[in-house]
C-alpha cells in the first residue's frame, strides 16, 4: 500500500470540492477499494471518505423507493418494503459475499466495485483495464471465472456484483451529483462495455458522486426473483446468476426482465431474451427460447465454455420460479 | 465407570486465553524497537534477476535496508542440502526457480513504510520459458531419491501382471488432483531478535522449534545451542509450517544487517507462493478381482511434481500397498520438475491423495461386478499387513465399517446410480476406507513438583491448534494422580526437553508417551520422598520440602516393530447433486474411526470434523491453478482459491470406536490429526457418481464437470 491522503468531509458540498483533487477516490466501506489498494492494484492519493454523509436513508416517494448511496447491503435486504416490493434486489443482495462484508458494503460502493480478474488483481499480470495498452493475460490465461457477454479482444472481465443485477432488472436509475450538477442514470446504462478502453467501467465522470438510487413501482417487480450459481453454497462469485421479473396477466407475459450476472462483462440486461416473452404463455420451452436469445452472442474462452449452457440453464429456472412453470 | 479408552471431553486449557486474545501468537510477540520486514517476490517463475533498481525504495523515510543479491550478506550455509529441511532462497544469487521468490527484503521503521518501498522496489528480469504443470513433462519422469521413515518408491510382490491378465473384472482409470494450498488462518510469522553477534532468538509460527533451530545454525553458521526458537501458539499449520522456508532466514539476516528486531509477516498471496503445497498428482490405479470380488492384482502408479531444486514426494500409493488383502500388489511413484516452489507435506499427505484414487477406482469395480462397494472391502479385508508381512498392532476397522453403515443407513442404498431424486435434485450415497499410520519418534520430557504443589510439565513440542497443551495435561494429571488443575504443561522453546516435529498423527504417540513415563517417574519420586502412596495432599507436604524435577527420553517401543501400526475409519458420504447446474453439496457424513486409545473426546471429534471438512474441499473446490504461459500462481487469495465454508458443511457425524491397541506405545494412541481427511475426497466422489451416473476423475469436482 503506498501513502494517501485521508480526508472525512461531513457534507456533500466538501466531498465533492476534495473529489477534484488528483488521485481523489471515495470511499464508504472499503470493502473493495480498500482491499485493491493492499494488493497496490488501487493506488489513490486522496480517500475522500463519504462515511459521514446524510446519504443512509430508505423512503418510499412518489417515484419510488429510493435508497441512499450509503445503506448497507444488509439493512437494504432486509428493509419490510424491499422484501416485499422488490425481492429480486433483497435474494441479490443476500447471495452477495458475507454477512461481515454485506453490514460494511453500500449501494454506491457496490455499484462501483471492480472486477474479480486474478490478472486485474495482479500488478504483475497484463491488464488493459489496469494498464491500458498492457494486454490481457486472462484471454489465454485461466479464464474460468471471466464474461462470455459483452467481451471484447482487450478485455473479458465480468462484473462481479449480484446487486447491480437485480437493479437492472427492476429498472432501477441511479442518481448522481458531480461538479456539472445533478443527473439520472438508468441502472442498466451506469456500466460500459470494454471495447478497446476496459479501463472506462461507467459512464461517470470524475468527481462525481453516487448519491441514492430509486425503485420505481412496476407491474413485475414483485414477480422477481434472483438465482445465483456458484462453486460453493455461500460466500463466492457468481458461476452465472440471473434476475428475472415478469408481468403475467391472463396467462400472458405482458412485460419481462431479464438480467443475468457471472457471464456479462458489466451487470447483463437481455434484450433479446425479453423479447422473446413478451406477449407469449409461460411455458417451459418458451424460457429455453428466451435463454438461447440470451446467451446468442456469446463468445466463451477455453475455461468458461461452460457459462453458455449454465446461463441458459439459470436463466430457465428462475423464469420458471416466478411464472409459475415446473 | 467411563471407558477408558475413550478419555473425557476436558476443555481446551488454552481456550479461555484464546479466545480472550490473550493467547502471544509468533506476530504479537513484544520486541523492543521492532523494525519490520517485507519481501519482494519475483514475478517470473524462471530466469534471472538482470538488475534491480532499490533507489526509490531506499528513499523511502524510515527504510532502514533494502536487501538484494547485489549486496545481502553472504549465508555459506545457504546452498546446502540437508535432510528434511527445505532448500531455501537467500538472495544469494540473481536466479529466479519459482513464482515469489524472494528477490529483495526491505526493512523499515513502520509496516507502512515496508510495504511502500516494497512496492517502489523495481527488478528487471529474464525470463525462460516455464512448466507449469505435469502432463507437457510427463516424458521426464524420475525415481525419487529414497527419504523419511518408508523410503521405498517402488514396491511389489507377487506377480500383478499375471494376475490382473488371470482376473475375471478388470478396472483400470487415471485419477488427477490439482496442487492444493494449506492456507492455516494463522500466516507465517517470524521475529528475529540477535541477542550478540552469534546468539539469535526466533519467534517463529512453525510447527517444530528444534527443526527451525538446526536449519538457522547451520545457515548462520553458529553452534545450534546459541539459537533459541519460541512458539507457544500456532493458529493452524497442516504441514506447511513443518518446514523453515526462506522467510525465517530473511528475517534473521534483515535484523542482522540492521541491529534491530525483525518481524516479517507473510502476506496470503505469497503463502501460496513459497511455503508449500500439495503437488498436483496423476495417479494410475489398475485392479484385478474375480467374479466374487476378491481382488487378486492391484497396481497403483503416482506421477507428482516437485521443483527445480529441491525433491519431495507424496507418497500416494503406500496405503494401497497393505490396505487389502491381495497376493499381487505393485505399486511406483515418479516425479517431474516444474518451475515452482518446493511442495511439502500437506495433512495425510500421500494417503488422502492416494486414497482418492485407491478408494475410487474400488468403487469403480464394485460396480464393474455388481458387488456393493461395502461388501467389496469387507471381502477383502486384511487380516494382516501383507506387504510388511506383520501382524497389525491393532485394527478395529470392521466395527468402523459396521458402526458407520449402521448410522448411515447403508443397507437402504439403492444399487444403480440416479436412482434416487428429490425434484431437481439428484441423491446419492458413496462410502471409502481411511487409515493412517500411527508413528512414533523419541521424545523427552520433564516434570518437576513445585513448591505450591503444582507439577510443571515440559516438553518442547508445539500445538498447532490440535489440542496438545490439553491432552499433555491430561496424561500428565493422569500419571501423576492429580486433578488436571494442578497440572501445567509447557511447550514450545528450545530450552525444552527435545521433541520430534509435531506433525504426522504423531504428537500424542510421541510426546504423549515421554510425559505419561516422566509423570510416572515424578510420582515414583514423590512415594519414595513420602514413603506413601500419593495422594493430592502428599504431592503438597513432599513440595515444601523442596523441589523434585525428573526427566525421561522416550525411545520408540520396542514391541512396535513387530508390528504394522496404523490407524483405520469408515467414511459414509450423501451429496445432493442439482442436476440442471452441476452443483454438488455434501449433505450427510459418517466417519467411524479406530485410532488406538482417544484422550479427550472433544479435542478428538474437533481433530477428525475437521479432517472431514478438509475432505469437502479436497472433493469439491480446492485447486491452485498455475498460468499455463507464465507458470504463476493465479488463485491466490481466498475469494479465487476456496475452501469450504459453513454452508457447505453439513451436520457431520463422528463415531469413535474403541479400539485396544497394546504394542503401538505407551499410552495405546495413534492420533488423529489426519485420518478424518483420508477417505473424504473418494467417498465423495463415489456419492457423486451415485447419484448421477457420471464418473469424474479430476478433483476438484465443479460444475461444468457434470452439466
Amino acid at each position: 500500500m503506498r501513502p494517501f491522503t485521508y480526508v472525512r468531509p461531513t457534507d456533500e458540498a466538501s466531498a465533492l470540492s476534495f473529489a477534484v483533487q488528483p488521485g481523489a477516490r471515495f470511499v464508504a466501506g472499503g470493502t473493495n477499494l480498500v482491499d485493491n489498494m493492499r494488493l497496490d492494484v488501487e493506488r489513490p492519493r486522496v480517500l475522500v471518505d463519504i462515511g459521514s454523509l446524510p446519504l443512509t436513508g430508505i423512503e418510499d416517494r412518489a417515484d419510488g423507493l429510493t435508497v441512499g448511496a450509503l445503506v448497507r447491503n444488509s439493512d437494504l435486504a432486509e428493509h419490510p418494503l424491499v422484501t416485499s416490493r422488490f425481492p429480486a434486489l433483497a435474494q441479490a443482495l443476500l447471495a452477495g459475499a458475507s454477512p461481515q462484508l454485506r453490514n460494511a458494503a453500500t449501494v454506491g460502493g457496490n455499484l462501483l466495485q471492480r472486477t474479480r480478474c486474478p490478472y486485474f488483481r495482479d500488478p504483475a499480470s497484463a491488464c488493459n483495464k489496469r494498464v491500458p495498452g498492457s494486454g490481457c493475460a486472462a484471454m489465454d490465461g485461466f479464464n474460468r471465472s471471466h464474461a462470455v457477454l459483452g467481451t471484447s479482444s482487450s478485455c473479458i472481465a465480468a462484473h462481479p456484483s449480484d446487486m447491480d443485477v437485480a437493479l437492472v432488472a427492476l429498472d432501477a436509475t441511479v442518481h448522481i451529483r458531480g461538479p456539472q450538477g445533478a443527473r439520472a442514470i438508468p441502472a442498466a446504462d451506469l456500466h460500459v462495455v470494454p471495447g478497446d478502453r476496459p479501463d472506462v467501467e461507467t459512464v461517470m465522470r470524475a468527481g462525481e458522486l453516487i448519491t441514492h438510487v430509486v425503485l420505481p413501482d412496476t407491474p413485475f417487480a414483485a414477480h422477481s426473483t434472483y438465482l445465483k450459481v456458484r462453486d460453493r453454497a455461500s460466500f463466492a462469485f457468481a458461476l452465472a446468476s440471473a434476475a428475472v421479473a415478469l408481468d403475467v396477466q391472463g396467462g400472458v407475459i405482458r412485460s419481462a426482465r431479464i438480467a443475468l450476472g457471472g457471464v456479462g462483462t458489466k451487470p447483463w440486461r437481455s434484450h433479446e431474451a425479453e423479447g422473446a416473452l413478451v406477449g407469449k404463455a409461460p411455458s417451459r420451452a418458451l424460457f429455453a427460447t428466451a435463454a438461447r436469445a440470451a446467451l446468442q452472442d456469446a463468445r466463451p474462452r477455453k475455461y468458461n465454455a461452460f457459462k453458455v449452457e449454465l446461463a441458459q440453464r439459470t436463466i430457465v429456472r428462475a423464469l420458471s420460479t416466478v411464472g409459475g412453470v415446473t | 465407570m467411563n471407558d477408558r479408552r475413550i478419555g473425557p471431553p476436558l476443555d481446551r486449557v488454552d481456550g479461555r486465553a484464546k479466545v480472550l486474545g490473550q493467547a502471544t501468537y509468533s506476530a504479537e510477540v513484544p520486541a523492543g524497537s521492532v523494525a519490520y520486514g517485507v519481501i519482494v517476490g519475483a514475478t517470473i517463475s524462471r530466469g534471472r534477476v538482470t538488475a534491480i533498481d532499490a533507489s526509490e525504495a531506499n528513499a523511502v523515510p524510515g527504510v532502514l535496508a533494502v536487501l538484494t543479491h547485489e549486496n545481502a550478506p553472504r549465508l555459506p550455509g545457504a546452498a546446502e542440502k540437508k535432510e528434511n529441511a527445505r532448500v531455501v532462497q537467500l538472495l544469494q544469487d540473481a536466479s529466479v526457480a519459482y513464482d515469489g521468490q524472494p528477490v529483495a527484503l526491505v526493512v523499515a521503521d513502520s509496516l507502512e513504510a515496508a510495504q511502500h518501498a516494497a512496492a517502489l522496489v523495481r527488478p528487471t528480469f529474464e525470463e525462460e520459458h516455464a512448466e507449469s504443470r505435469i502432463e507437457p513433462v510427463a516424458g521426464t519422469a524420475f525415481v525419487p531419491k529414497p527419504s523419511g521413515p518408508r523410503p521405498s518408491s517402488d514396491s511389489h510382490r507377487g506377480d500383478f501382471d499375471r494376475a490382473y491378465e488371470a482376473a475375471d473384472v478388470r478396472v483400470a482409470q487415471r485419477y488427477t488432483m490439482p496442487i492444493e494450498n494449506h492456507n492455516p488462518m494463522e500466516p507465517h510469522a517470524t521475529l528475529a531478535v540477535w541477542q550478540g553477534p552469534d546468539r539469535l532468538a526466533l519467534y517463529d509460527a512453525t510447527q517444530w522449534v528444534f527443526g527451525v533451530q538446526q536449519r538457522a545454525a547451520q545457515i548462520f553458521g553458529i553452534p545450534p545451542d546459541n539459537v533459541r526458537v519460541v512458539t507457544k501458539f500456532v493458529g493452524g499449520a497442516f504441514g506447511c509450517k513443518g518446514s523453515a522456508w526462506s522467510h525465517v532466514f530473511l528475517a534473521a539476516m534483515g535484523a542482522k544487517v540492521t541491529g534491530r528486531p525483525v518481524k516479517l509477516v507473510l502476506t496470503r498471496q505469497q503463502m501460496f507462493q513459497s511455503v508449500g503445497y500439495r503437488p498436483q498428482l496423476v495417479q494410475e490405479i489398475a485392479l484385478g478381482a474375480r467374479h466374487d470380488g476378491t481382488l487378486v492384482a492391484v497396481k497403483h502408479d503416482v506421477l507428482s511434481q516437485t521443483s527445480r531444486f529441491d525433491e519431495f514426494m507424496e507418497p500416494a500409493a503406500y496405503a494401497t500397498r497393505m490396505l487389502y488383502a491381495c497376493d499381487n500388489v505393485r505399486t511406483s511413484h515418479r516425479l517431474v520438475r516444474i518451475d515452482a516452489s518446493t511442495p511439502t507435506f500437506m495433512r495425510a499427505p500421500g494417503e488422502s491423495s492416494g486414497s482418492y484414487a485407491l478408494e475410487s477406482a474400488m468403487d469403480e469395480l464394485s460396480y464393474a461386478l455388481g458387488v456393493d462397494p461395502l461388501a467389496l472391502r469387507i471381502k477383502n479385508y486384511a487380516e494382516r499387513d501383507l506387504e510388511e508381512d506383520k501382524p497389525y498392532s491393532s485394527k478395529t476397522l470392521r466395527t468402523c465399517y459396521e458402526q458407520g453403515a449402521t448410522r448411515f443407513g447403508w443397507t437402504k442404498r439403492k444399487r444403480t446410480p440416479r436412482a434416487t431424486r428429490e425434484g431437481r435434485m439428484l441423491v446419492g450415497w458413496g462410502m471409502a476406507t481411511a487409515t493412517y499410520p500411527a508413528h512414533q519418534n523419541p521424545a523427552s520430557a520433564l516434570a518437576r513438583l513445585q513448591p505450591d504443589g503444582t507439577v510443571l510439565v515440559q516438553s518442547g513440542t508445539m500445538d498447532i491448534g490440535t489440542g496438545t497443551y490439553t491432552v499433555m495435561t491430561q496424561l500428565a494429571a493422569e500419571a501423576l494422580g492429580l486433578p488436571v488443575e494442578r497440572v501445567r504443561f509447557e511447550l514450545g522453546d528450545t530450552t525444552q526437553p527435545h521433541a520430534p516435529i509435531e506433525a504426522g498423527s504423531g504428537t500424542v504417540s510421541s510426546v504423549g508417551s515421554a510425559v505419561t513415563t516422566v509423570a510416572t517417574k515424578l510420582r515414583d519420586a514423590v512415594r519414595t520422598a513420602a514413603s506413601a502412596e500419593p495422594t493430592p495432599d502428599v504431592y503438597t507436604s513432599v513440595a515444601r520440602r523442596g523441589p523434585i524435577e525428573v526427566r525421561h527420553d522416550e525411545k520408540e517401543k520396542d514391541d512396535r516393530k513387530r508390528f504394522s501400526c496404523h490407524s483405520f475409519g469408515a467414511q459414509f458420504a450423501e451429496v445432493r447433486v442439482d442436476e440442471d447446474f452441476g452443483t454438488v453439496r455434501v449433505t450427510r457424513v459418517v466417519g467411524a474411526f479406530a485410532a488406538g486409545r482417544i484422550l479427550n473426546a472433544k479435542t478428538a471429534r474437533s481433530q477428525l470434523l475437521g479432517g472431514m471438512v478438509w475432505g469437502i474441499g479436497m472433493a469439491l473446490l480446492e485447486n491452485t491453478v498455475r498460468d499455463e504461459h507464465s507458470a504463476r500462481v493465479v488463485t491466490k487469495d481466498l475469494a479465487d482459491y476456496h475452501v469450504p465454508v459453513h454452508a457447505d458443511v453439513p451436520d457431520l457425524e463422528v463415531i469413535m470406536v474403541p479400539d485396544d491397541d497394546p504394542h503401538v506405545n505407551a499410552i495405546g494412541a495413534k492420533g488423529i490429526g489426519e485420518i478424518g481427511l483420508v477417505g473424504m475426497g473418494a467417498a465423495i466422489a463415489n456419492a457423486v457418481y451415485h447419484a448421477t451416473g457420471k464418473r469424474v476423475r479430476d478433483l476438484p469436482i465443479t460444475p461444468e464437470k457434470l452439466l
